[in-house]
């Protein structure tokens, strides 16, 4: 039976430990770690270039599996779940922004928003994508496509994506990696009012400690090991 | 409903954002280019098989040697048919007291009803075509007559107990190819005025004929009732009884337009092949993000399915519409050289083209878009992380099968099909091994390479998978230009060359065997060589290895008709000069014990085999012999032929009339007068215009085939596109960076025309030893033809390809150099 504390936990990891077997031979990426998040709370995940926190979002998201351990995504374990299953628990439920944006460039700034919403037969898809357009200020772009767009405008239209379907936790990878460092603050800012607005986890990946610090919770990752920043 | 709308909408987006425009095209093309082969060759068919119907004057022929039931023209009505009557009949005319044995065809007023009837007001006036029969009082005759007769227009001539007045001469009749043989010249008249010449009695031989022409349903139609209700004296002739060389000249030009629209089809599976590639490549990041965002595979693909089909459904229906458009151009453009109305297509082509275009995007594209949903969400986080590519052999497979669907479908004849299968597999495993060590050996040269000659090495050896497929999408191209720009030219050429400009034109017929000598003197002293004077024996098959012919036992309408007939037996020493022995040996010395040589065609039809003995009956007596050899014969050479044929000793003995053919030029028509004048009992056929009819028809298949022509060039420039293509994000992306570590304007371009001529070398290279080993295929084994390839085919192949695909390739990469890197970057990115 699930405690309340459980309920309350998004996500969580235990003992997670990730191995790739490269030109080298086997590279220990994740070692052994925990790691819980809870509804509401925002996390920032420091660390190097090439120190695996890419790695440890894409598992905690369930987008990759892990060489041993667990994750926990609202409290059902992604353990034996195959891709099809872990995507349907994803659906409508998490959020990403990527350092890269991804956004479709075929589709314009509003269909991109509207993809997720599709994706889940939502009927007030429109209404729903264009509010959240609205949200991160770009109304007038709906028709743009990502080409005609700056790359602040992009990571906004981006952000609209992934708070759209009203997702219970946001994933983000480096979301200023790609911006100036105005542009780069401005997103931040936006995340987090959006966040506390629609009541959502946040996992922050950086490597930026002044962006980390608008966090809840600072956690370095080095050696494949999680620790606490206070 | 949600699959439904998410398609739709995906299909939608993905045609406005250009994704699909190559693909969609290229099914447009490949649609189009089998509806208008389809929708045309369908017209063309027809019209062909009109035209061959012309040789019976109707499409279907009731031929009776007695007055046939009022039941068979009541049906024929009642079936909706246009009907006419001929009688014909030998008799003698008088003209100026002389008496010559005439041919009599007496005609209805609604003959001909396929075909036209041919005149001269006299000997030296054009030709024009008969609008009405002979009316009340006149003649009709054929222009040696007035020679026989020494008669000339206007003049009158007696037949039976009424006189007429020779009022034009008969150049060509229709239906004159259904009966060689005619005995005697033509004399035409009106039907109505057979009764007054008191000829035509209950006892006379006379040949009845009814006449039907319409739609083919209805001809079929009459043809099933007919048939079980005929009289022993009747027989149904159509267009498929007609003579050999017709049925020869059909079916060529028939595969002619197979071979045309199947090459179209094939290079634009390249061309499938090729956008596929691209396509997968750029809906990758798509499908990456929508499983990030929760999408099931499953649900990717059937949505992918799903759009896979409208696809094919609205590609298919742009591709129909525009193949109908361009076949009524091009039926237009071709009026003067296809019959004046060709018929409307069937709408059977339509079901071809949507077939078409879904095995051609299923075959050549679904198994790497099938594995687009199976690309990892983490590609958005790790971006080498593609669409697992099929394995080769999936791919290989896929495509075989759809190759081998459409060529057979295509096709419609297997042996045609399967040498065609085979060429087309043999040649792409040869330009995938030939690719791959270009590719290697580029990668050897671009170490000792230097500047941008290392840089248009390199781009070929950096990317082996493109190269690999646009050598090949390059060389199908290319071979299928060659293969119709000048194996077609070769191989028409040569089909031509089969009816030299001297084919026998005159048969003789009715030699007595004490004319022979006199008769040899005669030609030698006009310089005419014949074909040789060959005896001809009468005799009806009644036993195969002692079990008797019973012609209701076969299946085959044909066999049942050979069957009951009279063979035209003779004997001889050595085959005729194209005929071959495929089975068996002819045999040796006059002494050889008596024995048949059997035609293969009708031996298979009869179920004759080597060995089988065959028993002749002759009036009242029997002979019988072993079969020991069978011979393929070449029917449109027109030399004399026979279907059986004894050793002398088989047939010597028996009474014979002998029977030769040779080439009479036009200025050489008096030769024929004397000749018939001296030989009164020979009889002279005129077979020229039947020849020109065969050649007529020989004119337009190869009319038709140039027209299908210009699809398979279109389908050739589609893959080269697409294979430049293919190639052109990574070029791009390669040349910005180039661009912005200083390589000058003309290194870059040095550098793709370096990469594309090396390529276009290869690809012509490949294409030109393709299309000579599909030529020579073709040629050998299923047209019979034995001819060598131009060197043009090597000139314009390889040197073609190294200069046009050079040239295509700096002019794609003109736009890359002008434009700033930082933009080409950003586009990638």
């Amino acid at each position: 039976m699930a405690t309340t504390e459980n309920l309350n936990l998004q996500v969580q990891a235990r003992d997670l430990q990730k191995i790739v077997i490269g030109p080298t031979g086997k590279l220990t990426i994740l070692e052994r770690l925990d790691l819980a998040v809870h509804a509401g709370e925002a996390v920032a995940i420091l660390g190097a270039s090439g120190s695996g926190k890419s790695t440890l979002l894409g598992l905690l998201a369930g987008l990759d599996e892990a060489t041993a351990g667990e994750v926990r995504l609202f409290d059902k374990s992604l353990t034996g779940m195959d891709e099809d299953a872990r995507a349907a628990l994803r659906a409508g439920q998490v959020g990403f922004v990527f350092q890269n944006f991804q956004l479709l460039p075929t589709l314009t700034a509003l269909e991109n928003i509207l993809l997720p919403l599709e994706l889940t037969g939502n009927p007030q898809a429109r209404r729903e994508a264009l509010d959240a357009l609205h949200q991160v200020g770009l109304t007038q772009r709906a028709d743009h496509y990502p080409r005609q767009l700056s790359g602040g405008e992009q990571q906004r239209i981006a952000i609209a994506r992934a708070i759209a379907p009203g997702p219970k936790i946001l994933f983000a990878d480096e979301p200023t990696g790609n911006l100036d460092q105005d542009t780069g603050a401005q997103i931040i800012q936006l995340i987090l009012t959006l966040r506390k607005q629609i009541d959502v986890a946040l996992i922050l990946v950086t490597h930026d400690a002044e962006l980390a610090q608008q966090c809840d919770r600072r956690l370095l990752l080095d050696q494949g090991r999680l620790e606490d920043i206070p | 409903m949600r699959i439904w709308h998410f398609a739709l909408l995906g299909l939608w987006r993905e045609w406005r954002s250009g994704e699909l425009r190559l693909l969609s095209f290229s099914l447009i093309l490949a649609v189009a280019a089998v509806t208008s082969v389809g929708f045309f060759t369908d017209r063309v068919e027809q019209a062909l098989q009109q035209q061959g119907n012309e040789l019976l004057a109707a499409d279907l022929v009731i031929e009776s040697s007695n007055p046939l039931a009022d039941e068979f023209q009541l049906q024929a009505e009642a079936d909706g048919l246009s009907l006419a009557h001929t009688l014909s009949f030998p008799s003698v005319v008088m003209g100026r007291d002389e008496p010559q044995l005439v041919q009599v065809k007496a005609v209805d007023d609604t003959y001909p009803l396929r075909g036209q009837l041919l005149l001269r007001s006299d000997r030296d006036s054009p030709v024009t075509v008969a609008h009405s029969v002979p009316a009340t009082g006149k003649v009709w005759i054929a222009p040696r007559l007035l020679v026989l007769l020494d008669l000339q227009p206007g003049d009158s001539i007696s037949l039976g107990e009424s006189r007429f007045s020779i009022e034009q001469l008969v150049e060509m009749e229709p239906d004159q190819g259904g009966n060689l043989f005619q005995l005697a010249p033509r004399v035409m008249l009106n039907l109505q005025e057979i009764p007054a010449t008191g000829l035509v009695t209950a006892a006379s031989r006379v040949n009845h004929r009814l006449l039907l022409a319409g739609p083919p349903e209805s001809i079929a139609l009459f043809r099933a009732w007919s048939e079980p209700r005929l009289p022993d004296s009747a027989r149904i002739l159509s267009i498929s009884d007609a003579r050999p060389e017709f049925r020869n000249a059909l079916e060529r030009g028939s595969r002619f337009l197979a071979l045309a629209a199947l090459v179209t089809v094939l290079v634009t599976g390249a061309a499938v092949a090729l956008s596929t590639r691209r396509l997968v490549e750029r809906q990758s990041d798509a499908v990456a993000v929508m499983r990030c965002l929760g999408a099931k595979s499953g649900f990717l693909r059937n949505s992918l399915i799903l759009r896979l089909l409208l696809l094919v459904l609205l590609t298919g229906l742009v591709g129909a519409a525009t193949g109908y458009l361009a076949q009524t151009v091009l039926a237009n453009l071709l009026g003067d050289w296809l019959s004046q109305s060709l018929p409307p297509p069937s709408p059977r082509p339509l079901l071809t083209g949507f077939a078409t275009g879904a095995i051609t995007l299923f075959g050549f594209a679904l198994p790497p878009l099938l594995n687009l949903p199976n690309v990892s969400p983490l590609r958005v986080l790790r971006r080498e992380l593609g669409a697992t590519p099929p394995g080769p052999w999936l791919l290989g497979l896929s495509a075989f099968s759809a190759l081998a669907l459409l060529i057979f479908w295509e096709a419609g004849e297997a042996r045609l099909a399967a040498t065609l299968l085979a060429g087309v597999v043999l040649l792409l495993l040869v330009l995938s091994l030939l690719a791959l060590l270009l590719i290697r050996i580029a990668g050897r040269l671009q170490q000792r390479a230097r500047g941008i000659q290392r840089f248009g090495l390199a781009s070929l050896s950096r990317h082996p998978g493109t190269t690999l497929l646009q050598v090949c999408g390059f060389g199908l191209g290319i071979m299928a230009i060659l293969l119709l720009a000048v194996v077609r030219v070769d191989l028409l050429s040569a089909w031509e060359n089969t009816l030299p400009a001297g084919a026998p034109n005159r048969f003789l017929i009715n030699i007595l065997p004490e004319q022979l000598s006199e008769l040899e003197a005669f030609l030698k002293q006009n310089s005419i060589e014949s074909s040789g004077l060959h005896p001809m024996i009468r005799g009806r098959l009644s036993q195969i290895n002692g079990q008797p012919v019973i012609p209701e036992a076969y299946q085959n309408p044909r066999a049942q008709r050979l069957a009951a007939r009279e063979f035209n037996l003779s004997w001889g020493m050595q085959p005729q000069s194209d005929n071959q022995i495929v089975a068996g040996q002819w045999w040796r010395g006059e002494a050889a014990p008596p024995q048949f040589s059997v035609e293969k065609g009708i031996a298979e039809a009869l179920g004759i085999e080597l060995g089988d003995r065959l028993t002749y009956r002759m009036g009242d007596r029997s002979f019988s012999a072993p079969v020991t050899s069978l011979r393929t014969v070449k029917w449109d050479s027109f030399n004399v032929n026979f279907f059986v044929m004894g050793s002398p000793a088989t047939l010597r003995n028996e009474s014979a009339t002998y029977i030769t053919s040779f080439y009479l030029a036009p200025e050489q028509e008096i030769i024929a007068a004397q000749l018939i004048k001296r030989f009164s009992s020979v009889t002279l056929l005129d077979v020229s215009a039947i020849l020109a009819q065969v050649r007529r028809v020989m004119d337009r298949g190869s009319a038709a085939v140039e027209y299908i022509f210009l699809f398979t060039l279109a389908a050739g420039l589609l893959v080269l596109y697409a294979g430049i293509l293919a190639g052109a994000e990574a070029r791009s992306h390669e040349s910005a960076i180039l661009r912005t570590l200083g390589a000058a304007r003309r290194q870059l371009l040095g550098a793709a025309a370096i990469e594309f001529a090396l390529l276009g070398l290869l690809a012509g290279l490949l294409a030109s030893i393709g299309a000579f080993i599909t030529g020579q295929l073709l040629a050998r084994q299923i047209f019979q033809l034995d001819y060598a390839f131009s060197p043009w085919l090597w000139v314009s192949g390889v040197g073609g390809a190294t200069l046009g695909i050079g040239l295509a390739g700096l002019l794609s990469a003109w736009p890359l150099v002008i434009r700033p890197p930082l933009q080409s970057l950003r586009r990638v990115e």
